[in-house]
């Protein structure tokens, strides 16, 4: 499967799996969207890379195991949820800002935070899984 | 409010803090620990005024008002005196642990648990809500589970400690029923509003349900027989924790729960019948045992299973004076079981053994342990002026009497009384008195830290006698007022006077002296005894054990073969039946759809490719040819939701597709399986034939659901309301982020903990191949 040209592709292919999976993320909250399939899709990115150049490449390319990624994705939303204590509301409730930056207004929330753990959890759950069905034994 | 609401957190704190502070002082950090008892003590001693007036003390702060659910607490006579023994011991029992494990490597972890323990056993008696005296009802047992379990290199001490846990763990789940009966009755939480409805509770035709799932509680916690084997196997446990668990605290929990309820539940021919009948069995049973052990320690374990069967009789005989002969019986048991006990570890502890017969002589070398010894051992064996002579004055005062009843009590308590004087004498007097025994270690006085505690608890007992008059305004007439339900005063003294109590206590100790004269004959005798029964709850305890094992490892092998196979079939013939039973039962099959005119030409070609990428799968020559046919078929359902509005699922249902494919892939090279799977037809056709059923039975649903009137009430709520209150335009995600936040919060953690286990079993396949 790994032909000169996969090899040479995918690290590009990767880039923008990536970038559009922020993306799809980040326009989830009011578009087709949301971490869940950025989430996916980004663990696919990492499914291509690892296919075309080997397990090891994408486990130096990601520094973290993804299992420690899809943890620190659940205290991230698990964070987002107990932001409400400081606020004296219900566990989970949405949280909203508005800060003006450089004349653009935005909107920042718990939720955006939360669905990022969401992103987080999926991506090194499938990753970790999908990259150790890709080692071979000898890796 | 706040102080005690910190004097019922503060052991917990200073648990976590334990071993560090044990890892920089050594065996010296329980004088630090021991200041928190100390402060605990001091704090609840502060109501004592307030208590003794007849007042009563609550406090605490919501926990889940929606179901009425508080931390709170209630002090009155009873937890006032219960509070006041748990931290004054307390404090000198971890002094204690502090010289008697010293050097101990897990000296911190012993005080971490000893601490913990205290905090759950101070939670558990100023409990006012029932939820919160549960969880520190179970918090206790599991405390105990691990302190009987401290020294668990050795089989004995861990199967103690699964015993411990296993009666009075079990016992508390009785104890929840029988609370949330309780609950329901009355419609309360609070048992300091319950205790002015008893009427109710008596007149309800679930008392008798109420009453003995909260006996199966007590009776477990305070080990009445035949739940006392536990007891005096937990004697596995270092000496402190025998001397604060198993004498004087948590052992009383379950009195203490019969004393609270009391005036709820109590003076019911039940309850009249049910308690003094299992108490003074426990007794006599307690005490013939109690003779027949050599071993200083599991003598006195068997005497408190018989002293706890003396409150249980007193809690439930009803008569005039029983409350105040339980109420001081209570504290003097409490002081003279904790010392003896401390006392007992110190002679092994010196010596380097405690059984009976290889000790003796040791009074010229341990003088300090020798007086405290008698004190304690003259307020067991009911001497005056000790506390103890008043508590067995009164016991006799409440029970005798003319009626048949009163006169088998009495016999009861009389039996088991003279025994355990005998017992006393030969703890007080067999190891010091006499020649000198040799013992494995050259016998010397005991350091401060080990005598301070059984010498401050042998004075108490004898101050407590001498002024009674202070203590009973102070401790027994509040508790015994709590117990009985109504204002009581305690008046018992030290000076003998003349009647019958004075006679049938004269008896106790003629009897106790002529046991102990012949203690090698009576111990001979209970021994046969025992033998000639041969079977006893302790075998019955491992019978119950085994046979639990055997089952569960029965019903495992049966549902849990271990191969795929079975468990696939299994599913999805369940679903298969779930979908299709219903609609057959209830006649609700779905009508026959009619074919839409004017199917545009792209959407029939897209339910074409579908219907070919099922026909793929099932032509397919090799796996991978499988599942690739597969994921045709899944990418045409996703077409299929983008073409029907959803684009949401559709792009998840995309990626689902390209990953799953990707993972079986990936998944069967790894696996090594043959290309092709040839399986003869038998095989094949009832997996078919599954496969059918659930397609059908899916299809069905759907149409069925289809044709029936759609309520829009939840859309609507969603267009309405996921703009203006949780500012997004995307409905789908709006749901999952923020309306069922807390949902999705779970199914992350699942997804990542299934990602945890695929991990690990990919790990166990490598491990095996390597």
């Amino acid at each position: 499967m790994s032909t000169l040209i996969l090899r040479t592709v995918a690290p590009f292919l990767t880039a923008l799996m990536l970038l559009f999976s922020v993306f799809v993320l980040l326009r989830g909250h009011n578009e087709p969207g949301g971490g869940f399939i950025g989430g996916l899709i980004a663990a696919s990115a990492f499914a291509v890379h690892g296919i075309a150049n080997g397990v090891a490449a994408v486990r130096r390319a990601l520094r973290f195991h993804p299992m420690a990624v899809s943890a620190f994705g659940l205290v991230l939303a698990c964070l987002a949820g107990l932001l409400s204590v400081v606020f004296a509301v219900p566990f989970m409730t949405g949280l909203w800002i508005e800060p003006t930056v450089l004349g653009v207004t935005v909107p920042l929330s718990s939720v955006m935070l939360f669905d990022t753990g969401v992103y987080l959890v999926v991506v090194g759950a499938i990753t970790s899984v999908a990259l150790a069905l890709e080692e071979r034994d000898g890796d | 409010m706040a102080l005690t609401f910190a004097a019922l957190c503060l052991p917990f704190l200073a648990a976590l803090a334990a071993p560090a502070l044990t890892r920089l002082l050594g065996h010296r950090a329980a004088w630090p620990l021991a200041l928190v008892p100390l402060a605990v003590f001091l704090h609840f001693l502060g109501f004592g005024a307030e208590i003794a007036r007849g007042e009563v003390v609550t406090g605490g702060y919501a926990w889940v008002p929606a179901y009425n659910l508080s931390f709170s607490w209630f002090l009155d006579g009873l937890s006032l005196t219960f509070l006041l023994l748990i931290s004054g011991i307390g404090a000198l029992v971890v002094l204690y642990a502090g010289g008697y494990l010293r050097g101990h490597p897990q000296q911190g972890r012993f005080f971490a648990f000893l601490l913990l323990f205290m905090g759950a056993m101070l939670g558990l008696v100023a409990a006012d809500s029932f939820l919160m005296l549960f969880v520190y009802w179970e918090l206790t047992s599991i405390a105990s589970f691990l302190l009987i379990g401290f020294d668990h290199g050795r089989e004995a001490a861990r199967r103690a400690a699964l015993q411990a846990l296993v009666v009075t763990g079990g016992g508390g789940l009785f104890l929840l029923a029988g609370l949330l009966i309780l609950w329901n009755v009355t419609g309360l939480t609070q048992f300091s509003l319950l205790l002015s409805f008893g009427e109710e509770v008596r007149a309800s035709p679930f008392y008798l349900a109420m009453l003995f799932l909260v006996l199966g509680g007590a009776f477990t916690k305070s080990a009445q027989f035949p739940f006392h084997v536990w007891l005096p196997n937990a004697m596995e446990a270092p000496t402190p924790v025998s001397a604060y668990l198993h004498s004087a605290t948590m052992v009383k929990a379950g009195v203490y729960l019969l004393m609270r309820l009391s005036p709820v539940m109590g003076g019911t021919p039940a309850w009249e019948t049910i308690l003094p009948a299992c108490g003074g069995l426990t007794l006599v049973v307690g005490a013939v045992l109690a003779i027949r052990e050599t071993d200083l320690k599991r003598m006195l374990a068997q005497t408190t299973v018989a002293s706890l069967g003396l409150l249980v009789l007193l809690t439930g005989f009803g008569s005039e004076r029983a409350a105040a002969a339980a109420a001081l019986y209570l504290v003097a048991h409490a002081l003279f079981k904790g010392a003896l006990f401390m006392l007992a570890g110190i002679l092994d502890h010196e010596t380097g053994t405690r059984d009976l017969t290889r000790l003796g002589g040791l009074a010229a070398a341990m003088p300090v342990t020798f007086a405290a010894t008698l004190a304690a051992a003259a307020s067991m064996a009911g001497l005056p002026p000790f506390l103890g002579f008043l508590g067995k004055e009164e016991v006799y005062a409440a029970l005798a009497g003319g009626s048949p009843r009163a006169v088998v009590f009495t016999a009861a308590a009389l039996a088991g009384n003279g025994l355990m004087v005998a017992v006393a004498l030969a703890l007080a007097l067999k190891p010091f008195l006499g020649p000198r025994v040799e013992t494995p270690r050259r016998p010397h006085e005991a350091p401060l830290l080990l005598s301070l505690g059984p010498a401050l608890l042998a004075l108490a007992g004898l101050a407590a006698g001498l002024f009674s008059g202070a203590f009973h305004a102070m401790l027994t007439s509040p508790l015994a007022s709590a117990i009985a339900g109504r204002p009581e005063t305690v008046t018992a003294a030290p000076v003998p006077h003349a009647g019958l109590p004075l006679a049938l206590s004269a008896a106790t100790l003629a009897l106790g002296l002529i046991v102990y004269r012949l203690l090698g004959r009576a111990r001979g005798a209970a021994d046969r005894l025992v033998e000639d029964i041969g079977w006893g709850p302790d075998r019955g305890f491992d019978q119950a054990m085994r046979g639990l094992v055997r089952v569960s490892t029965a019903v495992t092998r049966a549902i849990q073969p271990g191969r795929l196979e079975v468990y696939m079939t299994a599913t999805f013939a369940v679903l298969a039946l779930a979908l299709l039973v219903p609609p057959a039962v209830y006649g609700e099959w779905p009508a026959l759809p009619l074919w839409p005119a004017g199917v545009p030409l792209h959407e029939l070609a897209v339910m074409a490719l579908a219907v070919a990428g099922v026909g793929a799968v099932l032509s397919a020559r090799t796996r991978l040819a499988a599942i690739l046919a597969l994921g045709i078929q899944g990418f045409c359902v996703a077409v299929i939701f983008l073409l029907f509005g959803a684009p949401d699922l559709a792009f998840t249902q995309f990626m689902v597709e390209t990953l799953s494919v990707v993972i079986l892939a990936l998944a069967m090279t790894r696996l090594r399986l043959e290309p092709r799977d040839h399986r003869p037809l038998r095989e094949a056709l009832p997996d078919a034939a599954i496969a059918v059923a659930c397609g059908l039975g899916v299809a069905l649903y759907l149409l069925r659901i289809v044709q029936g009137r759609f309520d829009t009430a939840l859309t609507d709520f969603f267009n309405l309301y996921s703009r203006t209150v949780a500012h997004g335009a995307n409905v789908v995600n709006v749901i999952i982020v923020d309306f069922r936040g807390t949902d999705t919060l779970g199914e992350i953690t699942v997804v990542m903990v299934a990602g945890l286990a695929i991990l690990s079993l990919i790990r166990i396949r490598k491990g095996r191949g390597t």
